[in-house]
């Protein structure tokens, strides 16, 4: 059995092989993907969605906070994006900075409202909220489009001092946002095993006994809400970009259980890994699926039922089984942190 | 003056009263026992010199400051600690991170994002001094939901040492442990009292009556009998239930 709290082989380790594995992945993906039959803006979408999905699992596995209204901090992401370029300026980091800091201002005012709660309450906040701004995308014309959406949503150039790229090109919008998901993983990794991300982690496993160890437990709540709730932001401002244009569609109640759907099945309960791979299952099920069936959808929702009640462990569980079986036991020779994450 | 009080509580849950015009006092560097029946009110009592319930009318004293209405995390940071008789552990992970995350080192850095909290050895270190009061030192690196129900036990107590407590509040520490884990815990207990003061609950009279200085009696949410166990002998409630204990045994 794999555990999200299990305590990593290298505890202080920034990168780590499954870091450098995604690094390479991400490096090949432009000519990988066309090789096998798919196509380059596949890549982007995938790992926008990681990093909504990393993000969103911090609140979600790490600290058992069930949201099930994320899509709409996605969406606000993606909105400030565009609306940054409309009305104030063309400008990469700009519209990015908007982004962030427009989810995480939502963020902040839901996660006041929700972080005294629990279980079914706090889930059922989470949707009213996610809700009122979907409604909002939709019924504010005049700023958002409604439901035609925001659109000529413009690439600004990548500006590092003297040196500018074009991001209008599939390939460089993709390494723009894989060396951005990079970031967020890194940061996302560092903090689950860091002592605010224990702290986290002792709320869901006992919120209880974390209150009588003399922690603020409503902070730290309304922190990891706020947090993911930033992280979503920057995915937002991500697809914005990828799409040049902003729906409310992202913000419904349908693609917020989407991102729950994806984790769930990834093994986002049981491994840090978890929601890349189920935002990637999610991905090529949908293409390859949805290559050879119009119904794909059904069957993809018969899948993860099939996975939440045979396999709750989601494919990280899966493949952990897989690599234990097949890696002979190595004699016990380190003492102490015994157990290793995937 | 005592270091602990309670004074003239009331407590009611809807129209029942729980407790009524409860007064206690724990003096420093003793072991209080409260005993009584099923139902009398002991763990409500708990309860609410602990925090998770505010009582109705009356109030607790805790070093002179009125510690009633604060929230359980308030108290505990001021240095009250309190073990749970229904066992209330982090599960998911080993034995070493419940005591880590309980000590006041640990929440000093709880802010700190980025930092890694196992290869801190000072708050492993420290922690391992407190797994090792109770006898847990060798398992630490073992998950925690592996403990036997004694160890777990036992590890209950080390996450409330583990907050460098200046009164420790054991809430049945024996309920559900066999003959040898209980001398065991005894004599734990009885390292633990020359460091600290504790107030236990207890079913087991006579493990109370072995250790505790002063006992308090409640039953039917009043204290009807306080003293040291030598003159709560001749107390009638608590001769006959202890026949009824040495008929039950």
């Amino acid at each position: 059995m794999i555990s999200l709290s299990d305590i990593p082989a290298r505890p202080s380790a920034w990168i780590t092989p499954p870091m450098i594995a995604l690094a390479l992945l991400l490096l090949a993906a432009p000519d990988l993907l066309p090789a096998i039959g798919l196509y380059q803006y596949l890549g982007i979408e995938i790992a926008i969605w990681i990093g909504f999905a990393l993000g969103f699992n911090l609140l979600f596995g790490y600290t058992g906070l069930h949201s099930f209204g994320h899509g709409a901090y996605l969406g606000i992401g993606a909105y400030a994006f565009g609306l940054f370029q409309h009305h104030v300026a063309v400008s990469l980091w700009g519209g990015l900075l908007a982004a962030v800091l427009a989810a995480g201002i939502a963020g902040a005012l839901v996660g006041a409202f929700l972080s005294h709660r629990r279980g079914i309450y706090y889930a059922l906040l989470t949707i009213g909220f996610g809700q009122i701004f979907w409604f909002l995308a939709m019924k504010l014309h005049r700023v958002t489009g409604g439901e035609d959406g925001l659109l000529g949503i413009p690439r600004p150039p990548l500006t590092l001092g003297p040196w500018q790229v074009s991001l209008t090109d599939n390939r460089a919008l993709f390494y723009f946002a894989a060396a951005l998901l990079m970031i967020v993983v890194v940061l996302c990794w560092r903090l689950a095993n860091s002592p605010f991300g224990r702290v986290l982690q002792a709320i869901r496993q006992n919120e209880t006994r974390a209150r009588f160890v003399g922690y603020e437990v409503w902070r730290f709540k309304w922190a990891v809400f706020t947090l993911s709730t930033m992280i979503a932001g920057l995915a937002g401002s991500l697809l914005a970009m990828a799409q040049q244009s902003a729906y409310p569609d992202v913000m419904s109640l349908h693609q917020s259980g989407l991102i729950v759907m994806m984790v769930l099945v990834g093994g986002g309960l049981v491994s840090f890994w978890g929601p890349v791979l189920g935002v990637v299952f999610y991905f090529v099920a949908r293409d390859v699926l949805g290559g050879l069936t119009e119904t794909w959808l059904l069957w993809y929702g018969l899948i993860f039922m099939a996975m939440v009640m045979l396999r709750p462990e989601g494919l990280a569980g899966m493949l952990h089984d897989l690599l234990r079986r097949s890696r002979p036991r190595q004699p016990s020779a380190a003492p102490a942190p015994a157990t290793e994450a995937v | 003056m005592a270091l602990f009080e309670a004074r003239n509580i009331h407590k009611r849950f809807g129209s029942r009263v729980v407790l009524e015009n409860i007064s206690l006092a724990f003096e420093e560097g003793q072991i209080s026992g409260i005993m009584g029946p099923n139902g009398a009110g002991k763990s409500t009592c708990f309860h609410v010199l602990t925090g998770q319930h505010k009582p109705d009318r009356g109030e607790v004293l805790f070093d002179g400051q009125r510690i009633s209405g604060l929230p359980p995390q308030r108290i505990a940071r001021m240095g009250v600690s309190r073990s749970f008789q229904l066992m209330n552990l982090f599960d998911d992970t080993v034995v070493i991170e419940n005591v880590m995350l309980a000590l006041p080192a640990f929440r000093e850095r709880r802010l700190k994002a980025m930092s890694a909290v196992f290869s801190d050895t000072a708050l492993i270190d420290r922690a391992l001094v407190v797994l090792d009061q109770v006898g847990l030192a060798v398992r630490a690196w073992d998950a925690a939901a592996s403990l036997s129900y004694g160890d777990r036990r036992a590890l209950e107590i080390a996450v409330a040492l583990a907050a460098e407590p200046r009164i420790l509040f054991l809430d049945e520490p024996t309920s559900g442990l066999g003959a040898e884990a209980t001398r065991r815990l005894a004599l734990l207990v009885r390292r633990l009292r020359e460091r600290y003061t504790i107030v236990m609950i207890e079913h087991d009279m006579r493990f109370l009556f072995e250790l505790a200085d002063r006992i308090s009696v409640i039953h039917w949410g009043q204290v009807i009998a306080e003293g040291t166990p030598a003159q709560l002998g001749d107390n009638k409630w608590v001769r006959r239930s202890a026949l009824a204990e040495a008929t039950h045994a």
